[in-house]
């Protein structure tokens, strides 16, 4: 069975499905319950922005809120994961990522190497990334390349409700650390959701729109903006992109990109993220040395600026990359459209 | 605001006085408390109007824990704040219009419009940041603190954090730093009972914050902050002390918010009739305006008169704020030290 779910919904189902497979799963945040020891209502917040709410009821005590102490949360995360536990853990934003670095870059993501491969360390640490929420610096950074980079982590990023349930379920069942990272402003999107719990695989890239003329690469909250690029450009310019959500950026799925760029000749990639070191610049440099026969044009990136992210809506409605300047990415990958 | 005061020598000569300032003293700490309640009212309504942008914590109910310390310290003390922080940035002078007008986005707001309530600064007033991250400012008001030492200039740092924050692996270590390095450093504990929605009692190992302080080799003292000559009192010994070369100290103020954790939290987590209760009997404004006109000192018309005046800086701030230009995009990419 399928019906219409939001995004943020399809997270609770996905918690609440696997709660009930697998008894090692448990969930551990700040105010993922909310309401601990006050005295009104228990489970007031469900979390910061109620992804959670409901689960209380369902799976007591499996859900823990934390003290405001991430370091010794998510470290504790980490070390339930490493003793046979499946935790998932919530760190509301990816920016508090500052305060526990250390347990993710240090610990988890090096346990099974280091250990010589006798280590596991099914951890999933769920947080929200993203600007456009009016949230400020410290609470809207696309950090998705930090993570990217640390070998031993994995890294997903959804772009709609159908994804999200599906690779949500597949991180707590991997059997590696996850950050998974959860677009604030998707949290409202709507997607036909089957019912039953399925994983979708990581390392699958979804192509999204075909197309014969250029192939756009993006994941998260973006892949909405260069569908919407693609349609404009179709009516416009006859100019017919294929666009590629990468679902998960750790592994990432090669295979799908250099066969699109190899039909298509052209590269964009777009990135909420800040464009030094980003999934842009790591895109454009391996279809740039894979498939450099197949280019008839310059890659283009289209990330956010190298800035930190502006609080004044005048400004943050510019930070992040616009269906305007996917478009004219696209356009300059077609310097004869440009011309026309 | 810099208001020179009896109480600041620890001497304890006037402590028998039923209201040990001179008048001039209070009225300013009236004006400063009532300066920041109308501006927390206000910002309420004009946030449920959905005209302010973004995260909005408001200080209601706790204005005489910003007000009752920051009395005792010149522009070159150094404060750091929270995400809490309306309340502590006008006790320490920040100006009001621009405050509103950076919760607005704008440009004539304290940092352009770039930071937003969580972020207003005023570095000329020696006010180091609202924060939004919980903890931060511990560290860094160590470093404040370690200049002025190295100066030798008796300049203090006072750094700011919730009951919640108090859980924070950088405000534990800070504790230990100031107190192996003598730093002139005030660590105040605003209580309010709640994080999030979590209460302190659940997350709190111990039953009294005082003996993380003498864990840590700090004395400490605890006082009721909604009583504003309590925390004056105890606040100026802690700072003459730290001024001296005295070391660091722990200073708990326990007191009421009267809102949610944020704007457009339900508080179902609070007892029925809560914030009620603590409108009528917790009101750190009413206490100290009824104190000081039963004694005779402050008359109900000079209150009046204030409250008139303070009314329309507010209308006045309000007004401009939204009357203020937005960024401009040029701002998007200013301060940074290089644009890619
Ligand atoms: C490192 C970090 N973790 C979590 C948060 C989210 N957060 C913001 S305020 C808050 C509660 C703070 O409670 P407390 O310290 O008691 O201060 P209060 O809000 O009561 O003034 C939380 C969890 C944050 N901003 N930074
Ligand atoms: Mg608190």
């Amino acid at each position: 069975m399928s019906r219409t779910l939001s995004f943020k919904l399809a997270i609770n189902e996905a918690l609440d499905l696997e709660m009930r497979r697998d008894p090692s799963v448990i969930l551990l945040g700040e105010d993922i319950v909310g309401g601990s020891g006050s005295p009104g209502e228990m489970d007031a917040w469900g979390g910061v922005l109620g992804v959670t709410k409901g689960l209380y009821g369902k799976h007591g005590n499996r859900l823990m809120d934390t003290p405001l102490s991430e370091s010794a949360y998510i470290g504790a995360a980490i070390g339930a994961a490493a003793c046979g536990m499946r935790p998932v853990a919530e760190l509301m934003f990816l920016d508090f990522m500052g305060v526990c670095f250390d347990q993710i870059l240090n610990q988890a993501a090096k346990f099974r190497y280091m250990f010589g491969g006798k280590a596991k360390t099914p951890v999933v640490i769920r947080a929200m990334v993203g600007a456009g929420f009016r949230a400020a610096a410290q609470h809207s950074q696309m950090l998705t390349p930090m993570f990217t980079h640390v070998p031993g982590l994995k890294v997903v990023c959804p772009s709609n409700a159908y994804d999200a349930k599906g690779l949500l379920i597949q991180s707590i069942r991997d059997d590696d650390p996850v950050i998974f990272c959860e677009h604030k402003n998707l949290y409202a999107s709507e997607a036909d959701v089957p019912a039953e719990p399925y994983a979708i695989p990581f390392g699958e890239a979804n192509v999204v729109r075909d197309g014969r003329d250029v192939t756009i690469v993006s994941y998260g909250l973006t892949v909405h903006r260069a569908l919407e690029a693609a349609q404009t450009l179709s009516k416009r310019s006859g100019i017919e992109a294929e666009v590629i959500d990468l679902r998960t950026l750790s592994p990432i799925d090669w295979d799908t990109v250099i066969e699109s760029v190899e039909n298509t000749g052209r590269l964009v990639v777009v990135d909420e993220a800040n464009p030094r070191c980003s999934i842009a610049t790591d895109v454009a440099a391996y279809v740039a040395q894979q498939a450099f026969g197949a280019l008839k044009a310059a890659p283009q990136m289209v990330t956010a600026p190298h800035t930190p992210v502006p609080f004044s809506p005048a400004l943050e409605d510019l930070y992040i990359p616009s269906a305007d300047a996917i478009a004219a990415a696209v356009l300059k990958t077609h310097p004869q459209a440009l011309a026309a | 605001m810099s208001i020179t005061s009896p109480m600041q020598t620890a001497d304890g000569a006037l402590s028998n006085n039923p209201i040990p300032l001179e008048k001039d003293a209070l009225l300013a700490a009236y004006r400063t408390m009532r300066t920041i309640r109308d501006f927390e009212e206000r910002l309420h309504v004009e946030f449920a109007k959905g005209d302010i942008p973004g995260f909005v914590h408001l200080y209601a109910g706790e204005e005489a824990c910003a007000t009752g310390i920051m009395m005792h310290l010149t522009d070159s003390d150094r404060i750091a704040s929270t995400h809490r922080g309306h309340g502590h940035c006008i006790a320490k002078g920040v100006d009001v219009e621009e405050m509103m007008a950076e919760i607005y986005g704008k440009s004539s707001g304290s940092c352009r419009g770039k930071g937003g309530s969580m972020h207003i600064a005023d570095l000329s007033k020696g006010m180091m940041g609202a924060n939004g991250i919980l903890g931060a400012g511990a560290p860094l008001i160590c470093g404040a603190a370690l200049a002025a030492k190295c100066r030798g200039d008796g300049g203090v740092g006072i750094t700011f954090f919730g009951d919640g924050a108090a859980n924070q692996g950088t405000v534990l270590e800070s504790m230990n730093l100031a107190a192996v390095w003598n730093l002139p450093v005030i660590f105040v504990l605003e209580n309010n009972g709640y994080a999030e929605a979590t209460s302190v009692t659940y997350a709190t190992g111990v039953d009294n914050f005082l003996d993380r302080a003498h864990g840590f080799g700090l004395p400490g003292v605890s006082v009721d902050g909604t009583d504003f000559f309590a925390v004056h009192k105890a606040a100026g010994e802690l700072i003459a002390k730290a001024r001296a070369g005295g070391g660091p100290a722990l200073l708990e103020c326990k007191m009421v918010r009267f809102y949610g954790h944020f704007e457009g939290d339900s508080q179902t987590y609070k007892a029925k009739g809560e914030n009620d209760f603590n409108r009528l009997n917790r009101d750190c404004l009413k206490i100290f305006a009824d104190r000081v006109t039963a004694a005779g000192i402050v008359s109900d018309a000079e209150i009046a008169l204030m409250d008139r005046e303070v009314a329309n800086l507010i209308d006045d701030a309000v007004s401009s704020a939204k009357s203020a230009p937005q960024p401009t995009p040029q701002e998007l990419t200013s301060d940074v030290y290089v644009s890619y």
